[in-house]
C-alpha cells in the first residue's frame, strides 16, 4: 500500500494525479476463507481489520449486498462519546473511543476524529440527579466526563439559550474527548487497511442463504456462487433478522427508520456536540459547517430508509427552541437509515445457536461512535470464543433478565 | 458588462425604482427584479466565493438551481445566510452581502488555495493532515472549518422577530409547478370536479413557455397562461397558490409545501413562512426540467452562465448578461438565446454547436439574422479571472489545440435539459434513461404507491421529459384527466412543437480534453468539484454513485446537485465504462429546495412550545413566589422562596413547618383513575403486585405497578369507592403512560373482562394538609367529621369541609398526620384559599417538592423515578409485603422468575448515613474490592436519593447495596465524583424517623 | 407520514392521531411457562420485511387499540381490523395472498 500523506500529495500532483492506486482492490470470491463477514459496514470492516490485526486471521471475506459504507455508517449524525451509564456500555464505548483518537494514524487515513466535546444538557430535575449519578459511574469506568453548572454551559456553547420559557437549562454532562469523524472515512480507512492486508472486499453480493452441516457453519450461497467458511459473522444493521433467518434462528430484532437532517453550511458558531434529551433534539456543526440534526425513531417497523416528518418536525422545534438562532436556518437535506432495536435498546455481540456463527446488531440509534470498540471486541470473540468486552452482550440475555439498560427514567417524582 | 437594457422585461415594472444595497454599495432596480436581476443591471457579477479554492463566483442560474449566487441577507435578529439571489424577490431596503470570503469580495485571502488546487485535489483531506495527531483537532481543522462553511453565523443571541405558521390542506389533487404543464393538469383535474390545490414556487405562473414563446390554443403563451389562471379562479374547487414549493413527497400522500408569505415584503403582517402539510389522493408533479451546464476548462468563470438563464434575465428583466455573447450548445435550444440577444441588440459574436450537423430551424433562423455558427467546434478554453474575457475555440472531436480566440463578455452554455424527478424519487419513484434526450426520466411501471398500493404521483410535461409545446400541454392534459378520474372527451390544448434537430451528448468538451483542461472544468461550482476530481475518484476504486460523491462532495452543495448530478454520473460512467444506467443516481431526498427551520418548527416556539398543564392552583402559585421544577408538562412548585430567601433555606423551612405544625401540597397533579365494573378488582389484581379485590370500600392501600418486564414503573395508593369501582392513584408523570397501560392491557388481552377506566387527573383539585395540626385546620373549616375514630388510617370519606365538596383519603406520605383531600377542580382555588385562611394561626406553610422528597425519604419510602430507573424490581427495595404471595399471576410476576431477577445477589435497598453526618452525593457509587475484566472498579452499591434533613439535622440517603439488608451497621465506602475521594458511610435502616408511625396514627 | 383506517370510528388518521403498538397477535405467556416460551413472548419478533400485522392505537380519536397489516418495505396498508381478535380476519388474508403470492407470517401464512 502507498502511504498517503501530504508529499505524497505533492508528488502526485506534478503528474496529474495518476498514481494513486485504489484504496481497496476490486475482489472476487476465493472458494472458501476462513472467516467471512457479512456486511462491509463499519462494524464489519473493523471486525475483519481487527481480525487481521489481533489474531493474524486475514483469510477473511467482507461480503457486502451493495456498496461499502453504504448502509447506517453513511448515514448517521457521526457522534462519538462514551458517558454510558453501564459498565458494559461504558467499556465498550470508551474502548471505541480510545480507538478513534488513533484511527486516522492506525490505518494511515485521516477520518477527522475531533474530540471537540460532547455536552448533554440536563433540563429537569431528575436529569441532573441522572447525570451526577453518570459522572460517578464514569470515574469508575475510566471514562473523563464532569457535571457542569448552566454558566459553563454557556460558555461552551454560546449559542445556546439557557433560560428557555419552558426548559431552563440546569447543567449538563460535559465529555471533552468526545467528539465527531468522518463517517465514510471510518469505512474507507478500515476497507482500505484490510484489502491491504490481502483480505476480499466484495461488493455488490448479497448473501443468499447460509449454508450448515451438523449444526455448524460451512459457507454462505450468495449472488456470486458459495462461498466457504469456518466462521460466519454477521454483521448488517437494518437486516439483522433477515440474514439470521437465513442461518436458522431469530433474534430479539426489530428494525425502524431513524431520521436525520443536515443545515445548509454557516460559518463555524458550534465547536461541540450538543444534546438535549428532555427535548429530544441534538445538533453539532460539521466542518464543511451544516448543522447536522438527530430526529427520532418511526414507532413502527418500516425497511424504507425514510420515516415520518412529524418527527423532523418535532426535532428542529426542541432544537429552534434550544439554540433560538438557528430559526433563520435552513434545512438542507434530511434521510433515513434503518436501525436495529433490541428489547433493552443495547446491542447483541454473540455466539448463537449455529456454531461457528457470530452475531453482531442491534446498536439501534448509537452504532457509529462503537465501530473500533464493536470490531475490537467482536473480532477476540470470534478469534478466541470469548471477549470481556462483549461478554455482557450475549443473546442469553434476553432470557435470563439480564439486561444493559440504559434509560434509567422509568419514571418522574411525584 | 451586464446592463439594464432601454426596453423590455416582461416581470419588471420600470415606473418603480427600488432601492437596495450589496456589500455597502447601494444600488436601484425595479419592481418586479429579483436581488440576481437587479445585482446584474448593475453590473455586479461576481457575487461569491466558491467552497473549496474560494474562486470567483457568478449567476449561472435564473431559478431554484442557482448553485453559486448565494448572498446573507438582512442584519441583526433577521440576518439570514446563503439566500439564494435568484429566488430572492426585490424590496425596497434589501441589504445583501456577499459570502465566504476575507477580507472582501474582490480581494479573497482564502483564494490562496486555488493556487495549490493541483494539490487539493478530490479527497486530499483524506490523505494529509494524519500527523502529528493533535494538529488535526488544533491547527488544520480549525482552518478547514474557518475556510469552509458559507453563510455568516447568526449571532449567538439573535431572535428570530418573525412568525411561521402551519397549514393543513386536504385534496384529492395537488399539482406542484405553475408552468403551463401544471395549470392544464389543475385545469383539467378542476373540469373534473376534483378538489384541486396548484402551487408555484415563485411569484409568477407560466414556466419556460413565457419566455420560449409559442402558440396555444390560438393564443401566445403568456395570454393563454393569463386565461387559464382567470378559468381555474373562477373554479370553486380549484385553490391557487404562487410563491409556495412542492418541497418534499412522503408516504401515503403527505406532500409538504413550502410557502414564502412574505419574505418579498417584510414589512407585511402575518407570517413569513407557512408550511403547508397536504394530505393529496393525487399529486402531479409538472416541476419542469434543468439546464445542464457542459464541462469545459474555465465553465465556472463569472459570465459563463446556463443559456437559458442569459434569455431569462433579457426577456424577463430586460437585463443584458454581457456585450458579446458567445452561445455553446449541443442542442437546438441553445439558439433561441442567441435568437433574443440579437434581436434585443446585443452581439453574439458566435454559437459554437458541438454537433457535427449542428441544428435545424432555429439554427437556419440564427443564421438568418447574421449569426455565425460553428459546428462540431467545442469551447477549450474560457479566458478570465472575476469576469469572462474571451473563449478559444477548438474541435470538439479533438484534444483543445485552439483554432481561434473570440474576445466576449459572457458564455451562454447548454448541455441539454434534466427533468426534475425529484418530488417523483423522493418517495420511491424509479427512474429510466432515456438514450436519446439523454435524461432521467420517470419509469410509469414503478411510481411511488401509496397506502392502497396504488399509484400516487403522476409525472407531467417536461418533468416527464417531454420538452416540446404540444407534447407537454398533451401529457399534462392526459395526467390532469388521469388523476381526477375525468371521462372528458376534450381535447389538450393546441400547440405546435418546434422542429429540433436531435441533442447529441456532450460531457467534456473537447472530448479529448487534457488533464489540465479537465482539471479546470467544474461539474459542481460550489462545492469546487471537477472532472478530473470525479476521475480519480473512480481511478481510486470509489465506482459507486454514492462513494464519489461523498469522495468529491459532488452534489453535496446547497443545490444539491440540480446542476451538477447528471454530469459527474455520466463523467463517472466514462471513467468506469460503464453505461450511465449501471452506475445509478444518489438518492433524491427532501427538501427541493431548502427551507427555514423557523417554518418547521411552525407556531409552537417559546411559551408554548410546549404549553404547560397547570393545577386550579396554579396562579397562586406563581403569585407567591414559587420556585418550578418541570415533571411531566406539569410544572411543579420545588419551594416557595420568600424575599431573600435561598431554595435551600425555604426547602428547610418547608419540612421544618409541616412537622411542626402544618404544611399543604398541591397534589392536583397525581394522577386519578377511576376503575370500574365487574371485574375491576380482578383487573387490579393483575395490574397491581398487590392483592387489590379484596381491599373493602371505604379503604385504602398503597398499590405497586410492574411491567411485564418485572420491572417496577408506578405506584400509588389505590381507594375502594364501592364494590364495582377503584380510584387509583398514579405517580404525576405516570397518570398518562398507566391510562394507557391499562386500556391497552383491557382491549388487547382481557377484552372480555367488564371494565372500564378513566383518566380524571384534570377534575379534581387535591391538596395534601399535612401536619400535627391537620386535623385541627379541617375541624376549623367544619363540615365532616375527621376525626380518628370517623376516618382511621387508610381509609377514605365523601363529605364537605367549609361548603366545599370534599372526598379526604387519611394517607400519608410524610410520616405525619395527613388528609388528602380531593374537590372538584373549579373549587380548587377557593378551597386552596380557604385552607390557608383556616390555617394562619398555624402558620401554614405551602411546601414544595423538595420538602416532599425530604419528608418521604426521612420515612424511607420510595420514589418512582429516584429509588427506580427501570432497572429495578420491587423485591430490590424490600417491598415484598406489597407482593401477594397468594395471586397466581400479575404482570411482572413471571419476568421477576428469571435467572437474573430472582438472584440474591442483586442489591437491595438501605439506608445510608455518612460517618461526619455530611450529604452523600447523589449518584455516587460505593465501590469494591478491584477491577473487572474491563478495567473499570468494581462496585458494590450506589445512592438513589439523598438528602439533608432538617428534622434529624444530618444527611441521609437511600441506596442499594449488594447483600445490604444482612450488613446494617457496617460502613462502605462511597467514591466521589473526583474518582480519588472516598466518603465511608453506614448502611442503616432506612426509615430514619419515627419507625412506630406515632405521628401520622393520631 | 402514514394513513390508517380506525375500524372503530371510521376515520383516516393521520399518523400523528396513531401510537404503534408493535406486533400483533402474540400469545401471552405468564407464571407457569418456560423460559424459552417467556422470552419469545416478550422479545420474539417477527420483523418482517413486508406483510406485517401490527398493532395500534387511535390514541388521539377514538382511543382503541386496533391491528393493521401493512408492507413494512412498500407500506402498503392491505386493512385494519379490530384488536379483540387472536387471529386475523380471513377474507384480509385472503387479500394478501392474492397481493403477495407467497407470503408468510407465522401460522397465518
Amino acid at each position: 500500500m502507498k502511504r498517503y500523506s501530504a508529499f505524497a500529495i505533492a508528488r502526485e500532483a506534478l503528474k496529474g494525479h495518476t498514481g494513486w492506486e485504489r484504496a481497496w482492490r476490486n475482489a472476487q470470491p476465493k472458494k472458501r476463507y476462513d472467516v467471512i463477514i457479512v456486511g462491509a459496514g463499519g462494524h464489519g470492516l473493523a471486525t475483519a481489520y481487527y481480525l487481521g490485526k489481533n489474531f493474524g486471521i486475514t483469510n477473511v471475506a467482507v461480503i457486502e449486498k451493495g456498496w461499502l459504507g453504504g448502509g447506517n455508517t453513511g448515514r448517521n449524525t457521526t457522534i462519538i462519546r462514551s458517558n454510558y451509564l453501564q459498565d458494559p456500555s461504558a467499556a465498550i464505548y470508551e474502548k471505541a473511543r480510545s480507538l478513534y483518537e488513533t484511527m486516522s494514524q492506525d490505518l494511515n487515513f485521516n477520518v477527522m476524529f475531533s474530540p471537540r466535546g460532547v455536552l448533554m444538557l440536563a433540563q429537569t430535575e431528575h436529569e441532573v440527579r441522572g447525570y451526577q449519578r453518570t459522572a460517578h459511574a464514569n470515574a469508575l469506568q475510566g471514562v473523563t466526563t464532569e457535571f457542569v453548572s448552566p454558566e459553563r454551559v454557556k460558555e461552551i456553547v454560546p449559542i445556546i439559550n439557557i433560560d428557555g420559557p419552558r426548559y431552563p437549562v440546569l447543567g449538563g454532562l460535559w465529555q471533552a474527548r468526545a467528539g465527531t469523524a468522518r463517517h465514510d472515512a471510518v469505512a474507507w480507512g478500515y476497507a482500505r487497511a484490510c484489502s491491504d492486508m490481502g483480505m476480499d472486499i466484495i461488493q455488490k453480493c448479497e448473501v443468499t442463504g447460509v449454508t450448515r452441516e451438523n449444526g455448524k457453519v460451512t459457507g454462505v450461497e450468495t449472488t456470486k456462487g458459495h462461498i466457504g467458511c469456518d466462521k460466519l459473522g454477521i454483521v448488517v444493521a437494518g437486516h439483522s433478522g433477515q440474514v439470521a433467518e437465513l442461518a436458522g434462528f431469530r433474534l430479539p430484532i426489530e428494525a425502524v427508520p431513524l431520521q436525520a437532517l443536515v443545515s445548509e453550511p454557516i460559518k463555524p458558531c458550534m465547536d461541540c456536540v450538543v444534546m438535549a434529551n428532555t427535548v429530544h433534539g441534538y445538533m453539532s456543526q460539521s466542518d464543511k459547517g451544516e448543522m447536522v440534526i438527530g430526529g427520532g425513531t418511526d414507532g413502527y417497523n418500516g425497511f424504507t430508509q425514510r420515516g415520518s416528518f412529524h418527527h423532523v418536525e418535532e426535532t428542529v422545534r426542541a432544537l429552534v427552541e434550544t439554540f433560538p438562532m438557528i430559526s433563520r436556518l435552513k434545512m438542507l437535506r434530511q434521510w433515513g437509515g434503518i436501525v436495529d432495536m433490541t428489547g433493552d435498546r443495547s446491542p447483541i455481540l454473540s455466539k448463537t445457536p449455529v456454531e461457528g456463527v457470530f452475531i453482531n446488531c442491534g446498536w439501534g440509534t448509537g452504532g457509529f461512535k462503537a465501530i473500533p470498540g464493536s470490531g475490537w471486541g467482536f473480532a477476540e470473540l470470534m478469534a478466541t470464543g470469548h471477549s470481556p468486552l462483549t461478554a455482557d452482550f450475549g443473546l442469553n440475555r434476553f432470557r435470563e433478565g439480564r439486561f444493559i439498560d440504559e434509560s434509567v427514567a422509568a419514571g418522574v417524582a411525584h | 458588462m451586464s446592463t439594464r437594457l432601454a426596453s423590455g422585461g416582461r416581470l419588471t415594472n420600470r415606473s418603480k425604482q427600488i432601492e437596495f444595497s450589496f456589500d455597502g454599495k447601494r444600488l436601484t432596480g425595479f419592481e418586479g427584479d429579483t436581488l440576481a436581476s437587479a445585482l446584474l443591471a448593475n453590473d455586479q457579477m461576481m457575487l461569491g466565493r466558491s467552497f473549496k479554492y474560494h474562486r470567483p463566483r457568478g449567476l449561472v442560474a435564473s431559478g431554484s438551481e442557482e448553485p453559486n449566487a448565494l448572498v446573507n441577507l438582512g442584519k441583526g435578529d433577521t440576518h439570514e445566510p446563503n439566500q439564494r439571489a435568484t429566488t430572492t424577490e426585490l424590496f425596497s431596503g434589501l441589504e445583501a452581502t456577499s459570502q465566504n470570503h476575507w477580507p472582501n469580495l474582490d480581494m479573497d485571502i482564502g483564494a490562496v488555495n486555488g493556487l495549490f488546487s493541483r494539490f487539493l485535489t478530490a479527497g486530499f483531506y483524506y490523505k494529509m493532515f494524519i500527523h502529528p495527531r493533535p494538529f488535526w483537532k488544533h491547527i488544520y481543522e480549525p482552518f478547514i472549518r474557518q475556510s469552509a462553511g458559507l453563510g455568516k453565523a447568526p449571532k449567538a443571541e439573535a431572535r428570530d422577530p418573525d412568525t411561521y405558521e402551519h397549514f393543513y390542506a386536504y385534496v384529492d389533487v395537488l399539482v406542484i409547478g405553475g408552468g403551463v404543464a401544471g395549470l392544464q393538469a389543475a385545469k383539467a383535474a378542476g373540469e373534473a370536479g376534483a378538489k384541486v390545490l396548484l402551487v408555484e414556487q415563485t411569484a409568477h405562473w407560466g414556466g419556460r413557455a413565457v419566455v420560449d414563446g409559442g402558440t396555444i390554443d390560438g393564443m401566445e403563451a403568456e395570454e393563454w397562461v393569463k386565461t387559464t389562471l382567470e378559468a381555474l379562479g373562477k373554479m370553486d374547487n380549484v385553490q391557487v397558490r404562487s410563491r409556495t414549493m412542492g418541497a418534499g413527497v412522503y408516504d401515503h400522500g403527505y406532500i409538504l409545501c413550502y410557502e414564502r408569505v412574505r419574505d418579498h415584503a417584510p414589512l407585511a403582517g402575518g407570517p413569513r413562512h407557512r408550511m403547508w402539510k397536504v394530505r393529496a389522493k393525487q399529486t402531479v408533479t409538472a416541476t419542469g426540467a434543468i439546464e445542464r451546464p457542459l464541462s469545459f476548462a474555465g465553465n465556472d468563470i463569472p459570465g459563463v452562465m446556463l443559456a437559458s438563464a442569459v434569455r431569462d434575465y433579457v426577456v424577463n428583466y430586460g437585463v443584458s448578461v454581457g456585450d458579446r455573447t458567445v452561445v455553446v450548445t449541443n442542442n437546438d435550444d441553445a439558439y433561441r438565446t442567441a435568437i433574443a440577444l440579437k434581436k434585443a441588440g446585443m452581439d453574439v459574436p458566435v454559437i459554437v454547436d458541438a454537433r457535427q450537423m449542428g441544428g435545424g430551424a432555429l439554427m437556419d433562423e440564427a443564421k438568418a439574422l447574421g449569426i455565425r455558427v460553428e459546428t462540431g467546434r467545442g469551447i477549450a478554453k474560457v479566458k478570465g479571472g472575476k469576469r469572462v474575457t474571451g473563449v478559444t475555440i477548438c474541435n470538439q472531436q479533438g484534444e483543445g489545440a485552439m483554432i481561434e480566440e473570440i474576445a466576449c463578455d459572457c458564455v451562454a452554455m447548454s448541455g441539454g435539459w434534466s427533468p426534475v424527478v425529484h418530488l417523483w424519487s423522493h418517495c420511491g419513484g424509479k427512474l429510466n434513461w432515456d438514450d436519446a434526450q439523454a435524461m432521467f426520466r420517470p419509469d410509469h411501471d414503478r411510481a411511488p404507491t401509496s397506502h392502497d398500493g396504488k399509484p400516487f404521483v403522476t409525472v407531467a410535461g417536461s418533468a416527464n421529459g417531454y420538452l416540446g409545446l404540444k407534447d407537454v400541454l398533451e401529457d399534462a392534459d392526459t395526467a390532469g384527466k388521469s388523476v381526477s378520474g375525468s371521462s372528458a372527451m376534450t381535447d389538450a390544448p393546441k400547440a405546435e412543437n418546434a422542429e429540433e434537430k436531435p441533442l447529441e451528448p456532450v460531457w467534456l468538451m473537447p472530448q479529448g480534453a487534457s488533464y489540465d483542461l479537465r482539471m479546470k472544468a467544474w461539474l459542481d461550482y460550489q462545492n469546487d468539484v471537477k472532472v478530473s476530481d470525479v476521475q480519480l475518484a473512480a481511478r481510486e476504486g470509489y465506482e459507486s454513485v454514492e462513494h464519489t460523491k461523498r469522495y468529491t462532495t459532488l452534489g453535496m452543495a446547497t443545490d444539491q446537485g440540480k446542476l451538477s448530478n447528471i454530469n459527474g454520473l455520466a463523467t463517472l460512467s466514462n471513467a468506469l465504462n460503464e453505461a450511465i444506467p449501471q452506475v445509478g443516481t444518489t438518492t433524491f431526498r427532501p427538501p427541493y429546495t431548502p427551507f427555514s427551520m423557523g417554518a418547521i418548527a411552525g407556531e409552537a416556539r417559546g411559551d408554548i412550545f410546549q404549553p404547560i398543564r397547570k393545577t386550579p392552583m396554579h396562579q397562586w402559585h406563581m403569585d407567591n413566589g414559587a420556585e418550578f421544577e418541570p415533571v411531566g408538562h406539569w410544572r411543579r412548585p420545588y419551594c416557595f422562596p420568600k424575599a431573600g430567601e435561598s431554595k435551600h433555606d425555604a426547602v428547610m423551612r418547608e419540612v421544618r413547618a409541616t412537622r411542626d405544625s402544618l404544611g399543604l401540597l398541591d397534589a392536583s397533579t397525581l394522577g386519578k383513575i377511576i376503575v370500574k365494573g365487574s371485574d375491576a378488582g380482578k383487573f387490579l389484581d393483575m395490574l397491581y403486585t398487590n392483592m387489590m379485590s379484596t381491599l373493602k370500600p371505604g379503604k385504602c392501600r398503597y398499590g405497586l405497578m410492574c411491567n411485564e418486564n418485572g420491572f417496577l414503573s408506578d405506584d400509588g395508593v389505590v381507594a375502594r369507592i364501592d364494590e364495582d369501582t377503584f380510584l387509583c392513584h398514579t405517580t404525576t408523570g405516570g397518570a398518562d403512560r398507566i391510562h394507557a397501560h391499562m386500556e391497552e392491557w383491557l382491549q388487547t388481552e382481557w377484552w372480555d373482562w367488564k371494565v372500564y377506566t378513566a383518566n380524571v387527573t384534570e377534575q379534581y383539585a387535591q391538596v395534601a394538609v399535612v401536619g400535627p395540626n391537620a386535623r385541627k385546620v379541617l375541624e376549623k373549616l367544619g363540615g365532616m367529621d375527621v376525626s380518628k375514630e370517623a376516618i382511621a388510617f387508610m381509609e377514605w370519606k365523601d363529605g364537605t369541609l367549609g361548603g366545599y365538596n370534599a372526598r379526604v383519603y387519611r394517607i400519608s406520605f410524610s410520616g405525619e398526620l395527613s388528609y388528602e383531600i380531593a374537590v372538584p377542580a373549579n373549587q380548587g382555588r377557593d378551597f386552596w384559599d380557604a385552607l390557608l385562611e383556616a390555617g394562619a394561626e398555624f402558620n401554614v406553610t405551602p411546601y414544595g417538592t423538595e420538602a416532599l422528597h425530604i419528608m418521604r425519604a426521612e420515612k424511607g419510602f420510595i420514589m418512582i423515578g429516584d429509588e427506580t430507573d427501570g432497572t429495578i424490581i420491587p423485591q430490590d427495595l424490600g417491598l415484598h409485603w406489597a407482593i401477594s404471595k397468594k395471586k397466581e399471576d400479575y404482570l411482572g410476576k413471571r419476568a421477576q422468575e428469571r435467572l437474573h431477577m430472582a438472584d440474591p445477589n442483586r442489591w437491595q435497598l438501605v439506608g445510608l448515613e455518612t460517618l461526619d453526618g455530611s450529604v452523600l452525593p447523589d449518584g455516587a457509587y460505593a465501590v469494591g474490592e478491584g477491577y473487572n475484566a474491563n478495567k473499570q472498579r468494581n462496585t458494590q452499591g450506589r445512592v438513589t436519593s439523598t438528602y439533608y434533613s432538617p428534622t434529624l439535622n444530618k444527611g441521609i440517603a437511600m441506596g442499594i447495596v449488594h447483600n445490604g439488608p444482612n450488613r446494617m451497621g457496617e460502613d462502605i465506602p462511597f467514591m466521589a465524583v473526583d474518582g480519588e475521594t472516598i466518603i465511608r458511610a453506614k448502611i442503616v435502616n432506612p426509615v430514619f424517623f419515627d419507625p412506630e408511625g406515632a405521628k401520622q396514627n393520631v | 407520514m402514514l394513513i390508517l383506517q380506525c375500524p372503530y370510528c371510521g376515520v383516516m388518521a393521520d399518523e400523528t392521531e396513531l401510537h404503534a403498538g408493535g406486533e400483533a397477535h402474540i400469545k401471552r405467556f405468564g407464571p407457569g411457562s418456560s423460559d424459552e416460551e417467556f422470552e419469545g413472548y416478550m422479545f420474539g419478533r417477527e420483523n418482517p420485511k413486508g406483510v406485517h400485522f401490527e398493532r395500534w392505537r387511535h390514541v388521539n380519536g377514538c382511543g382503541k387499540w386496533f391491528h393493521a397489516a401493512r408492507d413494512t418495505n412498500t407500506m402498503e396498508v392491505f386493512g385494519t381490523y379490530t384488536a379483540q381478535t387472536s387471529t386475523p380476519p380471513e377474507d384480509l388474508l385472503a387479500q394478501i395472498r392474492d397481493k403477495r403470492p407467497g407470503f408468510k407470517w407465522r401460522e397465518f401464512s
